[in-house]
């Protein structure tokens, strides 16, 4: 009823393979946009934006990016906060050697430098598969962070061995340091990451995600009929950390405002690896609906004793905090191994012949 | 020149005119490999017999060295303690057979692996929330691990071995014998090793596999407790022994995942030579601390010419 598509013809190829083949969907892909830039900063405050709004948008992107390398091309890769931090620490350079560089650019610059990285760690994905070249990404992840604490001119010598983002002006606005407004930074951090999903989303419609996807289902059977494996799994490599490496400088930039080595330590590429496996691979919108998941839900845990009116303190909530989140992963990969996409995807086919069971 | 001297000469030459100070690098190296090859073996029992990449290997260690400190606290005598652990990572397999391996039979690899992940989320949580986050000391004395060291003089210098070393390599041989011993010669383990090679063979002749997984879990467990005690002894028991699991995974990646001789010997190499590195290389010239990273490039460089590891099956491609 709400999801009808009768009436809505395809008459050419074009037209059934397009972005939007059902017209609902592009209303509510508007919906949901008006939502995200009209409606919740209407209504958010700063603690709505620096603990939900920004670190969603910015773990989506995240995901997003390791989603194309392990949901797409399917090499496993545990090193996603080591190529977060090559972004991060480029971003920083850049932005401190060129003061008068455009943030912009420096972002996209400082992609560059993780796609680099990226697709060096990813050379050993030719000729190693599986859970191997998920421990030989772990190399990528342990050798990086090692080096931002060991490379003092990474910091700029700073004593404290950590970043520190200074204020940076975006045609007249303060939009990073401690003077930003955070819906400037929200609003810029929302353009960010609408426009890499776009991409995103007609990349992998494109030549390069179906050569992906065959890379992925078998890699021998995608070698025979042509692919070059090698050109996929680099290309794979480069576009996920490229995509990695804008979110860890977007992390830092807009949300944290410093960061230390540790910030991207392991735990940090668990987390992303969750919001996609949670999402569900291979989709974009999952990764939206695993960040909003993983994101939200501590912060729900936090406020809920409040609620209930129980006294409990705050170490003991964390912990119990990190014992429930342990809990629902594994609940949601027993109920839906294919991720919240996927659910998505089940109730929009059920919409779509709603109220007929057939 | 002055680093082509460091990276080529140097080291050699200290080795030459120090041989008692090697030998005590030699036997530091010996002492952790053992543990990691200790680690390494819990993995490989589960991935062979499961095909399951089980990440709680570590956290497991933990959880078993924090549940016998917290009975001993709470009263418990050493000699029942230990027993009552074993009762308690023996429950634990069994839930977790249950509650998540037996709904998740058939799931791609990631997503087992993810589970593993969540398992260990969940048991630090809940060991964080039984046991207190802090460091506790591990109750060496009690469980008569001997606390002195012994001094040898070899060419006119002095090595200095730590008796409570000296135990955890003997228990970790002894542990290894048993476990080969159980695997090759009763028929509870020659299941095990049965469902490694073919899970649906394994399940026509009649091997349960919900049986065997408890089983592995809790040997895994067993393993766990060992190395919890003998890490505990010499490092106090912490959430921070977590990160020794992720030194076991290179150790994987060298013996490869399928092989119990390999986890061994991979384990003891690595151990060997990150020390010597980290002595030799590492911290005159980048700064120390090498020992994070160096056995993944390591394994890393090896894989590149095996990519099923020293000692993997070999893998074997159809299309």
């Amino acid at each position: 009823m709400f999801y009808r598509v009768s009436g809505q013809f395809k008459t050419s190829y074009e037209s059934d393979m397009a972005l939007f083949p059902v017209k609902q969907d592009a209303i509510l892909l508007a919906f949901i946009l008006a939502l995200f830039y009209v409606a919740f900063p209407m209504m958010a405050s700063e603690f709505t934006y620096k603990a939900l709004l920004v670190p969603v948008l910015i773990y989506a992107l995240a995901a997003m990016g390791l989603n194309i390398l392990t949901g797409y091309a399917g090499q496993l890769s545990l090193g996603t906060a080591g190529f977060m931090g090559v972004g991060a620490y480029a971003c920083y350079k850049i932005t401190s050697i060129f003061p008068e560089v455009n943030i912009v650019v420096a972002l996209l610059l400082s992609g560059c430098f993780s796609a680099a990285v990226g697709v060096a760690f990813g050379l050993p994905s030719l000729r190693i598969k599986g859970f191997y070249l998920a421990i030989a990404t772990l190399a990528a992840q342990f050798f990086l962070v090692w080096l931002f604490e060991k490379w003092a001119w990474l910091y700029n010598f700073n004593a404290s061995g950590a970043i520190e983002v200074k204020g940076h002006e975006f045609f007249g606005l303060v939009i990073t340091g401690p003077n930003a407004a955070p819906i400037t930074q929200y609003y810029f951090v929302l353009v960010c990451v609408t426009v890499v999903s776009f991409a995103m989303i007609n990349i992998t419609r494109g030549r390069f995600g179906r050569v992906w996807k065959a890379v992925r289902d078998m890699d021998i059977a995608a070698e025979l009929v042509g692919i070059n494996l090698m050109r996929a799994k680099l290309s794979a490599f480069a576009v996920s950390s490229y995509v990695v490496g804008i979110a860890g400088a977007l992390l830092v930039f807009f949300w944290k405002g410093a960061a230390e080595p540790n910030l991207f330590d392991i735990p940090l590429s668990f987390k992303v690896l969750f919001i996609a496996i949670i999402g569900g691979l291979g989709s974009i919108i999952g990764n939206f609906l695993g960040a909003l998941l993983i994101v939200a839900l501590p912060v729900l845990l936090n406020l809920l004793p409040g609620v209930l009116g129980l006294e409990i303190n705050s170490a003991t909530l964390e912990h119990i905090n990190v014992m429930i989140v342990g809990a629902l992963i594994v609940f949601f990969l027993i109920v839906e191994p294919h991720g919240l996409a996927r659910l998505w995807a089940l109730i929009r086919e059920k919409l779509i012949i709603w109220p007929f069971p057939h | 020149m002055e680093t082509l001297y460091q990276i080529f000469a140097d080291p050699f030459v200290q080795i030459v005119s120090a041989p008692d100070f090697f030998l005590q690098v030699l036997w530091e190296g010996l002492v952790s490999g053992v543990l990691y090859a200790l680690i390494a073996l819990g993995f490989v029992l589960i991935f062979k017999s499961s095909r399951i990449f089980n990440f709680a290997q570590g956290i497991m260690v933990v959880f078993a060295a924090l549940t016998l400190v917290g009975l001993h606290e709470n009263g418990v005598p050493a000699w029942l303690a230990v027993p009552l652990t074993l009762g308690v990572m023996y429950l634990l397999a069994l839930s977790v057979e249950r509650v998540v391996l037996r709904p998740l039979v058939g799931q791609p690899d990631i997503i087992l692996f993810m589970a593993s992940i969540g398992v260990t989320m969940f048991l630090i949580g809940f060991g964080e929330f039984v046991f207190g986050g802090e460091n506790k000391a591990m109750i060496t004395a009690e469980l008569g691990i001997p606390t002195g060291s012994i001094e040898f003089f070899p060419f006119g210098g002095f090595v200095l071995i730590e008796q409570k070393d000296l135990t955890a390599v003997i228990m970790a041989v002894l542990l290894v014998l048993c476990l080969l011993l159980f695997l090759n010669k009763t028929a509870m383990g020659r299941a095990i090793r049965a469902l490694g090679d073919d899970h649906q063979a394994a399940l026509s002749v009649g091997i349960s596999l919900s049986k065997i997984w408890v089983l592995v879990w809790f040997i895994a467990g067993v393993i766990a407790l060992a190395t919890g005690i003998v890490w505990g002894a010499r490092a106090g028991v912490s959430f921070a022994l977590e990160v020794i699991a992720y030194k076991a995974l290179p150790v994987l990646m060298l013996g490869g995942l399928e092989s119990v001789s390999g986890a061994i010997i991979g384990g003891i190499a690595i151990g060997l030579l990150e020390k010597i590195f980290e002595i030799y290389w590492g911290q005159p010239l980048f700064g120390g601390n090498t020992e994070t990273w160096f056995a993944f490039i390591l394994a890393l460089i090896v894989l590149l010419f095996r990519p099923q590891g020293l000692f993997g099956e070999r893998i074997i491609e159809r299309v």
